[in-house]
């Protein structure tokens, strides 16, 4: 066992990056980043296109730009890393065991864990998409990764189901390289993506976006030859009759993404079963005492800048945990979502003990037009913000005054629905 | 023409299994397989069951070769270094009247010699499988039912043959068999091959060749079986093999562990035509998701990570046909071998190389090398075990397989091991890397940069999932042209 960390973070993604950074703003001396790839920076490191830093930066940044701005920043010190390292387990009393060509099998003892471990694609085989298994059939991002970071193409005539974004930016991309997308097609009736991407990847090159279609069926033994792409009904069930034969090579996925917390669940952490990450309350902190989380391993996010920003926070919360100053908590008031609004985070907040000003985020089940996000405090509504448009691939958040919540006694839940505007 | 003593066409389970029999004797043996690796076919995609050996109706070879499969299956899996877990099986009735049936079931395997066999009723099977259905209303135990890894039986079989001199040849598709003074000759798409036996275990094409050679015509139906996996998260939703008795609604789905942790739900039973329909289909789907809820409660199904079907060598006399045809001397079928082919198959080695044994007499060799050992799988290894594998290499601790922890040594001993790897699927089949949550999204571009360095004949662009025709790339970037929207 090494001596040990105060902040031990298990991931250097732009969460683990940016959860480090404030940490170390926030007083703290020691922490080690551990990063199972062989560079920091993750995902960021293949999404080549721009977009990042629009809030943070106020400037447009590729993705390694974005990344590499974070990197210098924890690079200037104090900081430790652990590159090529696989955490195996964390135990409930923070004891995390990695291993490494490197070092070997480490057990590193901290006074606080941040998890910043993301999320992965969801794969075909869990959509059960009868036909075959021929090679041709990838995650958006795996193709992503062949192209800008092996430099290999992955197909030439390429089909995407789910509209997710990193769907829509592989659309593009395979566009730009030489390939034809012949459309992507959607199961549900919106688009799982940002509205941007929608307009920036596949309306400025003609592709066509089927909303209310999937795929039916894979052909080709070997290699994909052709899917069959059909029509759904309100319930998401293929239409018989509907079905198109697109001839292709490739079938591209981005049919959602999913938390990567089966390192939480060693560690006996709750999860939520919406989110898929850990129920955390208003310090990021799981169920587990002095283990945080942030980034896409507690929710999935669209943009980079709000990972960054809810990292910071983890990361400020962990250094004050690590330093004893965290104050215990006095008690939760749990978030509940209702009538539209699929979840929050975090979900629940100690009144006490919440900065001046809290970020709650959520997502919404639908598309809603000409809605108002409410907020109830035991039945009393206390916002009511209208919106034009809110979409399912859009994160939206509520800032909640930490004066309204103490200034309720005996608060026993605070209720997000949507409502008539 | 490269001259043979035996040559067995198919690298399945049986191929390999006779193979490995065969090796201890003193004969050149080679085996032609049409894919690219050992264990393409039916031996890929099953259920991954030692069956006890009671369904099997008395006095057929299935029966017999059933019986005495499971007597050699653990020595063997322990000599190759198999993974074998002896969980045992439960056949579950859920109808009042089916009961009988259940009795039946009992005696047909006392007939057949399979011991402990016991009926349990409602709190005592609920006790042994809590998550049995609500329906249920008793089950057939059969503790010496076993799960087995089929990709690994098939590969060490084949491996162990290799060791002990028998030649391999992938890629290689028989096209054409005559017999000539005595000796046959194998047209394939890779050459001619002579040899003195034949031994044709080609799996649901066995009808082609056996036909090839005999005027007493063999039919083999494909009989497809389509089946879920689960994530290892659900792997311990029951923990016995538990099969359904047929009802008046038909055959029922099995759902059981696999020895890879995994959950394994399925098959369906459906003559086809086609002898290449691997694929799924949304109605066989479909029917697994709704006949397995009959034996098993609350099955896990948003835990799916995949699906796939493999297609049953079945005759209408329903029996394995294992035999030198006698319009043909020298050439042995082995042919049919449907379930419980996976569980016979050391039988079937063993029988094989005894017809082989009538025909050619060969001597036994003093110097037959009956072990090996398989790769060391980190994912089950306590912590000290896989200290002690990184201490031998360092390559043990770098992780590649995220969701199946797949170190880069355990993927480069699949690869430089006799008969190694050539393609994804092959280190997938060998290693469990791929067979994880994120089904190959992560770690799919790490094991080509491995593939791409350990095989020096094959260039990154030419690396594929399963052989031939299943390259994985079309090219580098700007290489196709077109675009020039910029």
């Amino acid at each position: 066992m090494t001596n040990g960390y105060d902040i031990l973070i298990i991931g250097g993604g732009p969460a683990g990056l940016a959860a480090a950074i404030a940490a170390r703003d926030a007083g703290c001396a020691s922490i080690l980043v551990v990063e199972r790839d062989c560079e920091l920076g993750g995902i960021l490191n293949q999404c080549i296109h721009n977009g990042f830093g629009l809030i943070t930066f106020d400037e447009e940044l590729t993705g390694p730009e974005y990344a590499a701005r974070f990197e210098e920043l924890a690079r200037a010190g104090g900081i430790d890393f652990m590159l090529d390292t696989m955490v195996i387990d964390i135990s409930a009393d923070k004891v995390v065991t990695a291993v490494s060509r490197t070092s070997g099998m480490v057990r590193i003892r901290a006074k606080a864990i941040i998890l910043a471990m993301g999320c992965r694609e969801r794969p075909r085989g869990s959509l059960n998409i009868p036909g075959y298994r021929p090679a041709g059939i990838y995650s958006a991002g795996t193709a992503q990764r062949l192209v800008n970071i092996e430099g290999f193409m992955p197909g030439r005539e390429v089909v995407i189901l789910g509209s997710g974004d990193i769907g829509l930016i592989m659309a593009r991309r395979m566009t730009l390289e030489g390939a034809h997308v012949a459309c992507v097609a959607e199961l549900m009736p919106y688009s799982g993506g940002l509205k941007r991407n929608i307009v920036q990847c596949l309306d400025d090159f003609g592709i066509p976006l089927l909303l209310s279609h999937t795929v039916v069926r894979i052909e080709g033994k070997k290699r994909v030859e052709a899917v069959i792409i059909a029509e759904v009904d309100g319930r998401g069930k293929p239409i018989p009759g509907t079905e198109t034969a697109y001839p292709c090579d490739t079938l591209l996925l981005s049919v959602g993404l999913i938390p990567e917390n089966e390192l939480s669940l060693s560690a006996g952490i709750g999860l939520s079963p919406v989110t898929r990450g850990p129920v955390v309350n208003e310090v990021l902190e799981t169920s587990v005492e002095g283990i945080f989380a942030a980034g896409n391993v507690l929710h999935v996010h669209d943009l980079v800048d709000y990972v960054s920003q809810e990292a910071a926070a983890a990361g400020r919360n962990a250094a004050a945990y690590a330093r004893g100053v965290l104050a215990g908590s006095a008690g939760a008031v749990p978030l509940t979502a209702e009538d539209g609004i699929r979840y929050t985070v975090p979900q629940t907040i100690d009144p006490v003990r919440m900065p001046e000003e809290l970020i709650v985020r959520f997502r919404v089940d639908n598309v809603y037009e000409d809605r108002s996000v409410s907020v109830y405090f035991d039945g009393k509504r206390m916002q009511h913000r209208k919106r034009s448009i809110l979409a399912p691939g859009e994160m939206e958040q509520v800032k909640l005054k930490k004066g309204d919540l103490v200034a309720s006694p005996d608060l026993k839940e605070i209720v997000f629905k949507l409502e008539e505007a | 023409m490269d001259a043979f003593d035996v040559v067995i066409i198919g690298a399945g389970v049986s191929g390999a299994a006779c193979a490995r029999e065969l090796s201890k004797r003193k004969l050149r043996i080679g085996v032609l397989e049409r894919e690219e690796d050992v264990c393409c076919g039916t031996s890929k995609a099953n259920s991954a069951i030692v069956h006890a050996g009671f369904d099997a109706e008395p006095g057929t070879l299935m029966a017999e070769l059933d019986v005495r499969g499971v007597e050699l299956m653990g020595g063997l899996c322990a000599d190759l270094d198999v993974d074998l877990d002896n969980i045992g099986s439960l056949v579950v009735c859920t109808a009042e009247e089916d009961l009988p049936k259940l009795e039946e079931l009992l005696a047909r395997g006392r007939k057949n010699g399979v011991e402990p066999l016991t009926i349990i009723y409602g709190d005592e099977l609920r006790a042994l499988e809590p998550n049995i259905a609500d329906g249920a209303r008793a089950a057939l135990w059969a503790p010496s039912a076993c799960i087995v890894n089929p990709f690994q039986l098939t590969w060490a079989l084949a491996e162990n043959a290799r060791v002990n001199g028998v030649e391999f040849f992938f890629n290689t598709e028989v096209i054409g068999i005559a017999q000539d003074d005595g000796l046959w000759t194998i047209s394939t798409t890779r050459g001619g091959f002579a040899a003195r036996a034949v031994v044709n275990a080609a799996g649901v094409y066995a009808d082609a060749l056996h036909n090839m050679v005999s005027a007493d015509t063999l039919e083999i139906i494909p009989r497809r079986g389509q089946y879920l996996v689960l994530d290892t998260a659900a792997g311990r939703h029951v923990s016995h093999t538990v099969f359904q008795l047929p009802t008046k609604y038909g055959k029922g789905v099995l759902v059981t562990p696999t020895t890879a942790g995994n959950l394994l739900v399925g098959p369906t039973a459906e003559d086809i035509a086609d002898k290449e329909a691997t694929d799924t289909t949304a109605a066989g789907l479909a029917e697994v998701l709704a006949k397995s809820v009959l034996s098993v409660k609350d099955i896990p199904f948003h835990e799916t990570i995949t699906s796939f079907s493999g297609l049953r060598a079945h005759r209408k006399e329903h029996d394995f046909l294992i035999g030198e045809l006698p319009d043909a001397p020298g050439f042995v079928d082995c042919a049919a071998i449907e379930s419980p082919g996976l569980t016979a198959a050391p039988a079937i080695g063993e029988m094989v190389a005894g017809i082989v044994d009538g025909i050619l007499g060969p001597e036994m060799r003093g110097d037959f090398v009956p072990a090996r050992r398989g790769i060391p799988a980190v994912e089950w290894a306590c912590d000290e075990d896989w200290e002690a594998l990184i201490a031998e290499d360092a390559a043990y601790g770098h992780v590649v397989c995220r969701c199946r922890k797949v170190t880069e040594a355990q993927i480069v001993a699949a690869i430089r091991s006799p008969l190694g790897a050539r393609s994804l699927d092959g280190i997938k089949r060998r290693t469990e890397a791929c067979m994880g949550r994120c089904q190959a999204g992560f770690c799919t571009s790490k094991i080509m940069d491995i593939l791409d360095r350990e095989l020096a004949d094959l260039a990154y662009a030419e690396i594929t999932k399963a052989g031939p025709g299943s390259e994985l790339l079309v090219g580098r970037d700007k290489e196709l042209g077109g675009g020039g929207l910029l």
